[in-house]
């Protein structure tokens, strides 16, 4: 990685409990390019959401140091803006008014009517224009997320942290905003670390995928290198011929080697992690009668 | 249906009263007749004795009496007889501005004690040990150190209005989700913009709640305390009209210090519903 726009060099979490301390994660590396869309995949309680608010500044390690753009970052800053799982509006306030309180936060010299002008370009960006005197309670789940994108975006960060900002939403309104998402992340060029759960959405929308095991003592297991292209769309992304592998690759991390990743790799440096690149899958001849063969004896079996 | 539900309440309501006041009328009218005795001696008797007259005054007794307070409300005649409305606004007057002082304390001590776990817990137990004490207990060091019977009963208002705002505060503020907080410091939003956009407003409901527990709690209490400092007050009016055994004027004055009561609680409840937000 030549250019490291992110550095998280060395954190650990601990935490005391009742007999000693227990360390969610010990000595995690894991370094960011400028423009790069990450995503973090592990099973809960592996530190996800830990790492992202060290990031954020709203968590402070126990050890080590976090590097954005040249700076050990300390507290939490205008330059990086979080998208919570919850949206966290400020219920007493207007869809505008929430956006408003971010871009008047960020330029202190403002005079109302700039302020409005600028949350309202953020508004109609992902597309809530006409509901920008709504209040939250009023909004269904997938708008009351759009404003929380909105309200990201509109101070302009360098980077935007997500903690699974799709979760709570259903099938479809996660879909749309998924997309919006990634068109408004390639068309700014935004630095992205997003947390999720769901493998299709972090193939869709990320060029690097981090796989962390599970906690506690969670260790950042491989890289995996999106090798989808970047213009790819959602209605064609399973028929790419590396959709399956890179999908497969993941679930069976996520599904055994999550577990058992420290006895089976009992030396990893947690400095060098292995970076996956999946090529062509291996082409494999199926002759026509072995197909035609493997139906019948399916049939077969299924009649018996 | 909701129309029609609070049409059929307002009847009950309305035969409930019409009900208590033709009991309160059958119970209280003369019934035995008159015995025999010297017109003079039955003068000096009076209706109890000779018709039999209950001496508790019947509903058109008080009804009569109300209606000459309210056309005279504001007259003053000296020391032991004013009309009700100065007697009402000397309580609300008292009651003002000792919960106006509680207001003034409670709530920026309240936020204190909401944000800071150490002063919380360093004020814990002189707040647990204040707060069941009654209020009048403090009358007569009130008294010895203020040496002022009027003040001494706004500082009594005062100190009953000042816990339960002060622990809702510290509650409400205390209990501002922390997403809202985590929104506020990334936005890197000082402390007192905080204090002012996001604990205010979301801990305001709360606040309120405890405004109007303690404006309740004032009002109940002042009856009380105006009746041991006297002098002015509806509190003191009622024990007065006692000492005169004007049972009339006591019934009165209790449904007046209802009215006003209710009164007081409407205005909190109405400025609670204001700051209210949907979630």
């Amino acid at each position: 990685m030549t250019d490291k726009f992110i550095s998280i060099e060395g954190i650990a979490k601990r935490y005391p409990n009742t007999d000693g301390v227990t360390a969610v994660f010990e000595n995690l590396w894991l370094s960011m390019g400028r423009g790069e869309f990450a995503s973090v995949i592990g099973h809960s309680g592996c530190g996800k959401t830990t790492v992202l608010n060290i990031l954020a500044g709203l968590d402070a390690p126990s050890e080590g140091v976090v590097i954005v753009d040249g700076q050990a970052i300390g507290a939490p800053s205008l330059d990086r803006a979080v998208i919570f799982q919850s949206h966290a509006l400020l219920p007493w306030r207007t869809v505008l008014g929430n956006v408003a309180y971010a871009v008047s936060s960020k330029w202190r010299n403002w005079d109302r009517a700039k302020v409005r002008a600028h949350a309202q370009r953020f508004i109609d960006l992902v597309g809530l224009a006409g509901a920008e005197h709504k209040h939250p309670s009023e909004l269904s789940g997938g708008m009351k997320q759009r404003v929380g994108i909105a309200r990201a975006l509109s101070i302009t960060p360098k980077i935007m942290l997500m903690d699974e900002p799709f979760s709570a939403l259903d099938a479809l309104t996660r879909g749309t905003l998924q997309d919006e998402v990634r068109r408004i992340c390639l068309e700014t060029g935004q630095t992205v670390f997003m947390i999720t759960h769901d493998v299709d959405e972090a193939i869709y929308l990320a060029d690097k995928i981090f796989l962390m095991t599970n906690g506690p003592g969670a260790v950042l297991a491989e890289i995996v290198e999106n090798p989808l292209p970047k213009d790819r769309a959602r209605n064609g992304l399973h028929r790419h011929p590396l959709y399956y592998a890179v999908r497969n690759h993941i679930i069976d991390f996520l599904v055994s080697r999550s577990k058992s990743f420290a006895v089976d790799v009992p030396r990893h440096d947690p400095r060098n992690v292995p970076v996956v690149r999946i090529g062509k899958p291996e082409p494999s001849i199926v002759s026509a009668l072995e197909v035609i063969e493997r139906t019948s004896t399916q049939a077969i079996a299924r009649l018996t | 249906m909701s129309s029609s539900l609070r049409l059929r309440a307002a009847v009950v309501s309305i035969a409930l009263f019409v009900t208590f006041l033709a009991i309160w009328h059958l119970a209280t009218r003369g019934a035995a007749p008159a015995t025999n005795m010297s017109p003079e001696y039955a003068k000096l008797m009076g209706a109890t004795a000779t018709a039999g007259k209950s001496a508790m005054p019947g509903p058109l007794d008080v009804g009569a009496k109300l209606w000459e307070h309210l056309r005279r409300p504001f007259y003053d005649n000296g020391p032991n007889d004013k009309g009700l409305g100065i007697q009402l606004g000397y309580s609300i007057a008292r009651v003002g501005l000792g919960y106006l002082l509680a207001v003034i304390i409670a709530i920026p001590l309240g936020f204190l004690v909401g944000m800071s776990p150490l002063v919380s817990r360093a004020l814990d137990p002189f707040i647990q040990i204040l707060k069941p004490i009654s209020p009048l207990a403090w009358m007569p060091l009130a008294l010895y150190t203020i040496k002022d019977s009027s003040l001494s009963a706004i500082f009594v208002i005062f100190i009953c209005s000042v816990w339960p705002m002060l622990i809702n505060t510290a509650f409400g503020v205390a209990s501002v989700r922390k997403e809202w907080i985590n929104v506020a410091r990334t936005l890197e939003v000082g402390t007192f913009r905080r204090a002012f956009t996001v604990i205010l407003p979301a801990a305001a409901p709360t606040i309120l709640t405890g405004m109007r527990i303690s404006i309740g709690i004032a009002w109940l209490v002042i009856v009380a305390a105006e009746m041991l400092v006297g002098g002015t007050g509806i509190g003191y009016f009622v024990w007065n009209e006692w000492n005169n055994l004007s049972i009339t004027n006591v019934i009165i004055a209790i449904v007046l210090i209802g009215l006003v009561g209710m009164l007081l609680d409407q205005v909190l409840a109405r400025v609670t519903r204001l700051v209210t937000f949907p979630e």
